[in-house]
């Protein structure tokens, strides 16, 4: 169930073995994105998923507006 | 994005709000008389202070010409309430050209949530701009 979470959780989350996975489009992912961040792009969501994370670790999502 | 902490990518070499914001821009609270702030923040060598809550969310601004008003107000009383914030990930460029557009001498730096990050100069970001 997804949960809206500050960045003090984040960083919890990320030293307990979260994922961290940036949704935006490629071009914005290779300008810049948050050290150690998995892309995946919303709209491939469904079909790289369970490819790309591991569904035994959480997983944390952000796009752009995650100051 | 990443509320002034380090990036990675392509981009992270080009200066964005947050790396020019001055992070040692002193601070006040709404309940402070202006006299002792006035006092504070000129001492510190600063003509400008930011007022925050006790979780650093920002409430206002005081610039010089609010610094200057009767020193026995409360902070709450004297401040310019809610002034325009800027996110962090914002580039100098883009910053540069608002500011002096609309002739500000110094604008907010604040994560999505509100806390503040740090005062961003016009003359830090015009000098930064022209190194570019």
């Amino acid at each position: 169930m997804p949960k809206r979470i500050d960045r003090d959780e984040v960083h919890r989350l990320l030293d307990s073995g979260a994922q961290l996975v940036e949704v935006l489009p490629s071009p914005e992912y290779e300008e810049e994105h948050l050290p150690g961040a998995l892309h995946l792009p919303l709209r491939h969501v469904d079909g790289r998923a369970r490819d790309l994370l591991d569904p035994s670790r959480k997983v944390i999502v952000y796009c752009w507006d995650s100051s | 994005m990443a509320a002034g902490l380090p990036t990675e990518g392509t981009n992270t070499q080009h200066p964005r709000a947050a790396d020019v914001a001055r992070k040692d821009v002193p601070t006040s609270g709404l309940k402070e008389r202006l006299g002792e702030v006035r006092d504070r923040v000129r001492a510190a060598g600063w003509d400008s202070t930011v007022v925050v809550n006790e979780e650093r969310v920002l409430l206002g601004l005081l610039r010089a010409a609010e610094l200057d008003k009767d020193p026995a107000q409360l902070i709450e009383h004297a401040m310019r309430p809610g002034p325009s914030t800027f996110r962090p990930f914002v580039s100098i460029d883009d910053m540069a050209h608002f500011m002096v557009e609309h002739q500000l001498e110094n604008v907010p730096v604040t994560t999505s949530d509100g806390r503040l990050v740090g005062l961003l100069l016009k003359q830090d970001v015009v000098s930064r701009t022209a190194e570019e």
